[in-house]
């Protein structure tokens, strides 16, 4: 009986995805031999001017999410270490870094890029991670600027930001010798723009009560809305996760059994104990039903004009959450906790992640005066064990689950 | 009706008993390599210290780090929850709650019914905690229960800056080598410990009156420097080592 039932739980399209990815993977791998050339780019760069060039997007920080979640982070990161760099550098720079390297991780190592691209809308450390990348494998680097919005989109950095699209595509015009193609482009922008329309509305289903899935499942479901951004792939396979979850509140089947508490997360994931933590969540009947994170991917989508893609790219892409100030950050996810009715808020402190971490104590006092919820912080980071207790993240955890029954008895 | 109340520390096991608003007895043994037989052991050398069969106890509560190990307990619960219950029912006045055990230290909020607002503890990080204290004393090779007495001594206290306990240690056996005053050593450690402490209070801005708990508790040299630091009389009951155990035995009277 319990086996039945944990199997209705299962999302179906899960399966479709690995395939996807696996697909993605192997092309990617075998760029050179089909004439097609790749490049890396940061999570939150503008990806869509590549796909219109048909140019491979490979994103080595979803690959250092790969290495995270099949626990060969330690390993990694120690060799960079012994390379010389820092234990304080991001868990994803150490070890990709040292996977370009020594050929490691869970798909031996990324393809070889032709290019790289470079945008600091989510942090400052990309910048020399990307310098080293380029230096290492001798290919042109470009480098998009958003500066940091703390109050608002003023029009200095609206013409800084825009001229330097115009900049990225004479650079991609440059490699590829080939010319840029509008139309295409208007086309990918234009499923770029579905994709996440799609994406927002499968992260809005988790407001129903009980949620059809959790923060768990979007932290795996998200790796399409990253890579494959502005592709009809992407677009039609949300649209099937989309039919999957409108059919699971139909027929009332929820992630966590018993689900009586709902929760938001906030940071990347501890991706080595993504099983650990949702198990104890589940223990407790709590959902994390929404997160911060991944919403980052449909986040701007109120700055993206369909139908000019190229023009409004460049709001879209400097207003991100990593990119706007702490107050900005607060009222997000003050919404947030409105809108999916939340009993907590948990925070990830997380080591590698800095400007992700670094307003969250500030975040955790806004959100507790003007939410009145309980918010637990646990310090962890997203690729490297080494920063993570079991018992003490065990006990904050139980002592929080305690604190948010007490608040609902 | 008897309820009983298990708190196996990384350090120390302790366990209460409780009548309605009566302490009935309390005791506290080294927790040693088995969470488990410590418990079985603390718990039964107290009922017979008292005098009570183990059938009167009604419910059991556990907690501290090896609660799960306690399978006898019929619940079990975290040590915030257990301190700040404990110290609600030492003090209903009450309001912040200041726990330094061996390898956690945390502040509490309590509302004025006891129940737990807001918690704050420290991170993967000895300095702080008792075992902080302990490598202190060993260096020092002096007993951990005399340090209060005898920091309270001190004329001038040192000043230890490394924030590692491993760091400090060597900092401290410089001190010795540079024939400082063992007094004024040990009062710059617990200026040290307090100060890592104190940002716990302040993190989650607790309200006064606070209450220490804790085996530290028991050290006025670290309970003076942290009230100075804090601005306030911490409030230091005789149970303070106990407090946890104590609270897990009103929550198991509530189960």
């Amino acid at each position: 009986m319990s086996d039945t039932l944990s199997d209705k739980r299962k999302i179906k399209c899960a399966k479709k995805m690995r395939d996807i990815m696996t697909t993605y993977y192997l092309d990617a791998m075998t760029a050179e031999q089909n004439s097609k050339q790749v490049a890396w780019i940061t999570s939150g760069g503008p990806v869509e001017p590549l796909v219109a060039m048909d140019i491979i997007p490979i994103y080595p920080e979803n690959h250092g999410a790969m290495i995270g979640a099949s626990k060969m982070g330690e390993d990694l990161c120690i060799k960079a270490e012994d390379m010389g760099y820092s234990s304080d550098l991001c868990s994803y720079a150490r070890s990709d870094i040292s996977c370009s390297i020594v050929k490691g991780g869970p798909i031996g190592g990324l393809p070889k890029p032709d290019m790289l691209i470079c945008c600091n809308n989510i942090c400052g450390t990309v910048l020399k991670w990307y310098e080293i990348q380029a230096r290492l494998y001798n290919v042109p680097l470009f480098i998009l600027d958003t500066p940091v919005c703390h109050t608002g989109y003023s029009p200095e950095i609206a013409r800084y930001v825009r001229a330097q699209i115009d900049e990225y595509i004479t650079f991609l015009e440059k490699v590829t010798k080939k010319k840029f193609d509008h139309d295409k482009m208007n086309r990918v922008g234009r499923l770029a723009f579905e994709g996440q329309q799609l994406w927002r509305k499968i992260l809005n289903t988790t407001a129903h009560k009980p949620s059809p899935m959790s923060a768990f499942d979007a932290f795996f479901f998200l790796a399409l809305i990253v890579t494959l951004r502005g592709t009809q792939v992407a677009v039609d396979f949300y649209k099937d996760l989309l039919k999957e979850m409108e059919q699971r509140i139909e027929d009332g089947i929820s992630m966590v059994p018993n689900e009586t508490y709902r929760l938001l997360w906030d940071n990347l994931p501890v991706w080595y104990r993504l099983k650990w933590l949702s198990t104890k969540f589940s223990d407790h009947n709590a959902c994390l039903v929404a997160d911060t994170y991944t919403s980052a991917w449909c986040s701007a989508l109120n700055y993206i004009d369909e139908d000019n893609f190229i023009d409004s790219m460049a709001e879209a892409y400097t207003r991100i959450y990593l990119n706007i100030g702490v107050d900005q950050m607060a009222d997000q996810v003050l919404d947030m906790i409105k809108f999916y009715d939340v009993n907590g808020f948990v925070m990830h402190s997380n080591r590698s992640c800095k400007p992700y971490s670094f307003g969250q104590m500030n975040i955790m006092k806004i959100i507790r005066e003007k939410a009145g919820i309980p918010v637990l912080m646990i310090e962890a980071d997203m690729v490297d064990p080494r920063n993570f207790s079991k018992s003490q993240v065990e006990t904050r955890i139980d002592a929080f689950m305690e604190i948010v029954k007490q608040r609902k008895a | 009706m008897i309820y009983a109340g298990i708190d196996i520390g990384s350090i120390t096991a302790k366990a209460a008993l409780i009548e309605g608003t009566h302490v009935l007895g309390t005791h506290v043994i080294l927790t040693g390599y088995n969470p488990l037989n410590a418990g079985i052991k603390v718990f039964e050398t107290l009922l017979e210290k008292v005098k009570i069969p183990k059938a009167d106890v009604a419910a059991i509560v556990s907690t501290g780090y090896g609660r799960a190990s306690i399978d006898f307990a019929d619940k079990s619960l975290t040590e915030i929850i257990c301190h700040g219950t404990g110290a609600h029912f030492m003090n209903p006045e009450i309001r912040g709650v200041i726990d330094v055990g061996g390898q956690d230290s945390k502040a509490i909020a309590l509302d004025k019914n006891g129940q737990v607002e807001n918690f704050a503890m420290n991170d993967k990080c000895a300095a702080g905690t008792g075992r902080f204290l302990e490598v202190m004393a060993n260096a020092l090779e002096i007993a951990l229960d005399q340090l209060g007495d005898f920091s309270l001594k001190a004329d001038k206290p040192s000043k230890i800056s490394s924030i590692c306990t491993v760091f400090a240690e060597s900092e401290v056996i410089s001190m010795i080598a540079g024939q400082e005053k063992r007094e004024n050593i040990i009062a710059g450690i617990h200026e040290s410990a307090a100060a890592r402490v104190a940002i716990l209070a302040t993190r989650i801005s607790i309200e006064k009156p606070v209450m220490m708990t804790g085996g530290v508790a028991k050290n006025k040299g670290l309970v003076t420097a942290l009230g100075n630091r804090l601005g306030l009389n911490l409030v230091v009951e005789n149970l303070a080592q106990e407090n946890g155990a104590v609270g897990a035995a009103v929550l198991a009277s509530k189960l």
